[in-house]
C-alpha cells in the first residue's frame, strides 16, 4: 500500500466510493469517478451530459451521501451532494448504492419527476430508450402518491423536423444548452418560472438550424422527438447499425436504427451512459443532414451492429451486446452478505448436489432431504416409492 | 429603552435630504474610515460581532474576510435590497426613511473592501423605495462622497441602483447576481460560492440592508463599543418587524436582551394581542423558518424564558426553536387557523419557486394542492403523513435554500399543530365555518396568573 501512495503523482486523489477505491484525477467530479467504477456505483444522471458544459446540478437524481470530505478534514458533509457538479477530494468517502438516505432522496425525486409526467409510454417514441423509464424502474415505487391533475401542455411542432411535446418534458435545460453550445443563435427558452415553466420558441418561432436535430439526442424523456420517424417503429424492432459517410457539416459518424434494409432514423453514436460518444477527443455530435435526409442504406458505409451496453429496456432485447465489466457487487457490500445474494445450494436443505433430482417423484421439500440425509437413505426412501419406476438408480 | 442606533434619528424632519442628514452627524463613518486601513475595517467589523442580518446569521466579518482578492480583478460589493420574505418590511422602512444611512455605509463597505462598483438590488415592488434611494445616491455624488477621488483619499466608488422584476428567488444571492447580470434569476451552483466567484465571474460580496447600515455604527463607535450592545454572540442592535394580531404592528429595534414575552406584551413595542384575545402562536423570523406555538415561543423546552435573540429563538434546534431569520415577526391570535395559514404559505412558495431543481418545483405545488385538499374539508388522514413526506424530502435537497424555507413551516405546522389538521380530516363541514382555535396545551400565560 505505502509502495502505491508512492508512485502516484499527487495530481491523483483517492477517492472511495461505495467501498471500492479508485484514484482519479484532480478536478474530476464524483459522477466520473463513480462511472470509471462501473455501473453498479454510477449514480444515475437526468440532466448532466458530459459534453455539455455546465449541464448538470438540476435534476437531483445524482445526490450522493458523502461520509467524510477529505483526508485533511474528514467531517462528513451534512446536506446530499449533487454528484455531477461535487468535485472529489482526496480521501473522501462516498456513499451511493449503501447509502438509505441517498436512496430515500433518490426514490423522493423520482416521484417528483413523475407527478406531471403523462406516463403515455406507450405511445411514447421515445420508450425504450427513456432515462426516466429506466430512472423510475431503477429507483421509484410502485404506484403514485398523486391524486390531483397534472399538468398539461400542446403539443408543438418546432421546425420541419422536430416536435415538441412539453407534458413530458423533466425540464434538464439540456435542449438550452445543445442550442447555445452547438447553433449559432438559441430560439428556444424557458418561458415562465416553478412548475408552470415551460420550453417554447417565443410565439412558436421555428428552430431552423443545422444541429438542432442533437436535441432529440439529448432529451432525457420524449419531449423532444423527431417528426420524421413518429410512430414509425417503436425502437427495440430496430437494429442499430455504425455508419459513416463523408460530410462537410459534421463527423459523419453515426448509428442507423433499421429494420431490413430500411432506415427508420439515424442518431448519433452513444457511449454506455447514453451521452453522444467522444470520439477523437471531440463529441460526435451530427448535422441535420446526417440525421433528417440520409436515409437510405446506400448513402452510409456499414461498420457493423453497434454494441448496446445499456442498462436499459432497449438492451432487454437480442442486441449484441458489449463484454461487461467484473461485477463490482461483492466489494460494494463491504463483506457483508446479504441473505439474497448466498449460494442457495450452501444455505438450504434443498437442492443437494448429490442428488439427482430426477428420480424424486413429484416435488420435493426440504423435509425430503433432510430426513434422508445419507446419500443410502435417499436411495432406500427413493426406491420404496418408486417401486414401480425403478428403472434408475443413483451413482 | 434600547439605545438605537439605526433608527435614533428617523423622526427628524427633512432626514431625507442630504443637509439634514449631514448636519445630524451623517458621514462622519466615511471621513473616519477613509482614513483607516481597509484591513483595519474588517477587523473592525470582526470584533463588533455582527451578523448577516438577511436571515442565515453569517458574521459579516469573517464573510469580508473570505473575499478573494486575485491581482487585477474588480471585487464587487451587491447590497441585497430584494427583500421579499413575507412579513419582513425593515429593509423597506431603512431605506424608506433614512435612505442616506444605506448610501453611507454601501460607502464604507465598498472602501473595506476595495469595491470600486457597487450595487444595490432592490426589488421591483419597491420602486417609490428606489427613487428615493436614487434621489439619495445623487445627492451622495454632488458631494463628493461618491464618484472618483472621494474626499481626496484617492478612492473611487460609484453606487448603481438595480431594480429586480418582483421575483423571490432573487433574494437569494447567486439568483440575484445571475439577475444583476442580465440573465433569468437561477439560483448557481455552490461552489463556486459569491466569494470567489460571483457577479460577472469577479469575487463578490452579498450583504443585507440591514447590515450595511449597521456598518456605520460599527465604525463610528468602533467595533469594541458594538459587541457590547447585546448578548453572547448576538450583538449589536436587530430590527424586528412585527406584524399580525398585535396592538401595534411595525419595525421596531432591539438590542438582543429583552425576551419574547416583553417584545409582544409590553407597551414599549407589541403592545399585546389586539383585542384583548390570546396569543396561539408566532413566526419569529419570517414565512419560511418554522412556527411556534404560545408554549414553546414564551418558554423553551428547557423551562427558560425565550430571549429575542439568534441564540435562543433557535434553541432547541427546530424541533421545539426556531431561528431569528430576517426579524420579521407575525403573530397570530387563538382566531387564526394554522393550516389556512400554513397553506398560504406554501401557496406563495409553490408560486416562486422558480422551476429549476426538481424537487421543489415539483414538490412545492404538490404542498399546495395537499394543503387546499384538507383546508376545503375534502382531506383524509393519510393526507397529512404525505404532507410531512413530500416536505421532508425537498428539504435539504434543492440547489439553494429556497426547499428547506418551502418545507420548514410546513414541518412546523405539523409537529406543532398535528391535532389542528386532523381536526380539518374529521369535520370536513365545521372547518369550514369555524376555527379550530387555542391548540390543546397550557396557555403558558394563564398558568402563570393562577
Amino acid at each position: 500500500m505505502s509502495e502505491e501512495i508512492k508512485n502516484t503523482p499527487p495530481a491523483l486523489f483517492t477517492v472511495t466510493i461505495d467501498g471500492i477505491t479508485i484514484q482519479v484525477p484532480r478536478g474530476t467530479t464524483i459522477l466520473n469517478a463513480a462511472r470509471m467504477i462501473g455501473p453498479h456505483v454510477a449514480p444515475p444522471t437526468m440532466c448532466y451530459y458530459s459534453s455539455l458544459e455546465g449541464s448538470g446540478g438540476k435534476c437531483r437524481t445524482c445526490l450522493v451521501e458523502v461520509a467524510a470530505g477529505s483526508t485533511k478534514d474528514p467531517r462528513p458533509m451534512p446536506k446530499l451532494m449533487a454528484s455531477c457538479r461535487t468535485e472529489v477530494m482526496d480521501g473522501m468517502i462516498v456513499k451511493n448504492v449503501t447509502s438509505e438516505r441517498a436512496l430515500d432522496a433518490r426514490k423522493g425525486i423520482v416521484e417528483y419527476l413523475l407527478i406531471n409526467h403523462p406516463l403515455d409510454c406507450p405511445i411514447c417514441d421515445q420508450a425504450g430508450e427513456c432515462y426516466l423509464q429506466d430512472l423510475s424502474y431503477d429507483h421509484g415505487i410502485v404506484g403514485t402518491r398523486y391524486e390531483f391533475k397534472r399538468r398539461t401542455f400542446v403539443r408543438e411542432d418546432i421546425g420541419p423536423y422536430i416536435q415538441l411535446h412539453m407534458t413530458r418534458c423533466i425540464l434538464c435545460y439540456r435542449c438550452l444548452m445543445v442550442a447555445d453550445q452547438l447553433t449559432n443563435s438559441r430560439t428556444q427558452g424557458i418561458l415562465l418560472r416553478g412548475d408552470a415553466s415551460e420550453i417554447s420558441t417565443y410565439i412558436s418561432k421555428a428552430i431552423d438550424n443545422d444541429f438542432s436535430g442533437n436535441m432529440i439526442d439529448v432529451c432525457p424523456v420524449g419531449a423532444l422527438t423527431d417528426r420524421t420517424y413518429r410512430f414509425k417503429n417503436r425502437v427495440w424492432f430496430l437494429k442499430p447499425f455504425d455508419a459513416h459517410r463523408d460530410c462537410d457539416k459534421c463527423c459523419g459518424k453515426v448509428t442507423l436504427w433499421n429494420r431490413g434494409d430500411e432506415v427508420f432514423r439515424v442518431t448519433s453514436r452513444k457511449d454506455p451512459w447514453g451521452e453522444v460518444q467522444v470520439i477523437d477527443g471531440k463529441a460526435a455530435w451530427i448535422c441535420n443532414t446526417c440525421r433528417f435526409e440520409k436515409k437510405r442504406t446506400s448513402d452510409w458505409v456499414i461498420e457493423g451492429p453497434t454494441k448496446i451496453n445499456r442498462h436499459s429496456v432497449i438492451s432487454t432485447n437480442h442486441y449484441v451486446k458489449e463484454v461487461t465489466p467484473p461485477d463490482p457487487l461483492d466489494k460494494a457490500l463491504f463483506g457483508r452478505d446479504p441473505l439474497l445474494l448466498m449460494d442457495i445450494k450452501e444455505q438450504s436443505g434443498v437442492n443437494k448436489e448429490n442428488i439427482d433430482l430426477s428420480i424424486i417423484p413429484g416435488p420435493a421439500t426440504s423435509t425430503t432431504f433432510e430426513e434422508h440425509d445419507e446419500r443410502k437413505e435417499i436411495e432406500e426412501a427413493v426406491s420404496e416409492r418408486l417401486s414401480i419406476n425403478n428403472h434408475k438408480k443413483l451413482p | 429603552m434600547t439605545k438605537k442606533l439605526l433608527l435614533n434619528r428617523v423622526n427628524i424632519p427633512g432626514i431625507k435630504t442630504y443637509e439634514v442628514y449631514r448636519r445630524e452627524g451623517g458621514y462622519q463613518s466615511v471621513e473616519k474610515a477613509l482614513k483607516m486601513q481597509t484591513g483595519d475595517i474588517v477587523e473592525e467589523v470582526k470584533k463588533s460581532g455582527l451578523r448577516g442580518r438577511g436571515g442565515a446569521g453569517f458574521p459579516t466579518g469573517l464573510k469580508w474576510s473570505f473575499l478573494a482578492k486575485p491581482d487585477g480583478v474588480a471585487r464587487y460589493l451587491v447590497c441585497n435590497a430584494d427583500e421579499s420574505e413575507p412579513g419582513t418590511f425593515k429593509d423597506r422602512y431603512l431605506m424608506e426613511s433614512i435612505p442616506h444611512l444605506l448610501v453611507e455605509g454601501m460607502i464604507v463597505s465598498s472602501f473595506a473592501l476595495g469595491s470600486n462598483v457597487s450595487y444595490i438590488y432592490i426589488r421591483g415592488e419597491y420602486d417609490w423605495v428606489a427613487d428615493i434611494l436614487q434621489v439619495a445616491l445623487d445627492e451622495a455624488k454632488q458631494n463628493g462622497f461618491l464618484g472618483k477621488n472621494i474626499l481626496g483619499s484617492g478612492f473611487d466608488c460609484e453606487i448603481y441602483l438595480y431594480r429586480g422584476a418582483g421575483a423571490y428567488i432573487c433574494g437569494e444571492e447567486t439568483a440575484l447576481l445571475e439577475s444583476l447580470e442580465g440573465k433569468r434569476g437561477l439560483p448557481r451552483i455552490k461552489p463556486p460560492f459569491p466569494a470567489v466567484k460571483g457577479v460577472w465571474g469577479c469575487p463578490t460580496v452579498v450583504n443585507n440592508v440591514e447590515t450595511i447600515c449597521a456598518i456605520v455604527p460599527v465604525i463610528n463607535e468602533g467595533g469594541e463599543a458594538y459587541s457590547k450592545i447585546g448578548v453572547g454572540r448576538s450583538t449589536g442592535t436587530k430590527l424586528i418587524s412585527a406584524c399580525g394580531n398585535i396592538n401595534k404592528p411595525g419595525v421596531y429595534e432591539i438590542d438582543m436582551t429583552i425576551s419574547v414575552e416583553e417584545f409582544i406584551y409590553s407597551d414599549e413595542y407589541c403592545g399585546g394581542i389586539a383585542n384583548g384575545k390570546r396569543l396561539k402562536a408566532c413566526i419569529p423570523g419570517g414565512s419560511s423558518v418554522p412556527i411556534l406555538p404560545a408554549n414553546l415561543l414564551l418558554k423553551t423546552a428547557k423551562g427558560e424564558p425565550r430571549m429575542m435573540n439568534y441564540e435562543s429563538l433557535a434553541d432547541g434546534g427546530f424541533i421545539t426553536g426556531s431561528s431569528m431569520g430576517s426579524g420579521g415577526f407575525i403573530v397570530l391570535d387563538e382566531d387564526q387557523c394554522v393550516v389556512r395559514h400554513t397553506y398560504t404559505i406554501s401557496r406563495f412558495y409553490h408560486h416562486e419557486s422558480c422551476g429549476q431543481c426538481s424537487p421543489c418545483r415539483e414538490g412545492t405545488g404538490w404542498l399546495e394542492k395537499i394543503f387546499h385538499k384538507i383546508e376545503s374539508g375534502k382531506g383524509e388522514m393519510k393526507d397529512i403523513d404525505l404532507l410531512w413526506d413530500v416536505q421532508r424530502r425537498i428539504e435539504g435537497n434543492t440547489i439553494c435554500p429556497f426547499g428547506d424555507a418551502a418545507s420548514w413551516p410546513v414541518a412546523a405546522a405539523i409537529r406543532h399543530f398535528r391535532d389542528e389538521f386532523e381536526w380539518h380530516v374529521l369535520n370536513p363541514e365545521e372547518c369550514l365555518v369555524r376555527n379550530y382555535g387555542l391548540a390543546h396545551y397550557a396557555d403558558p400565560l394563564e398558568v402563570a396568573v393562577s
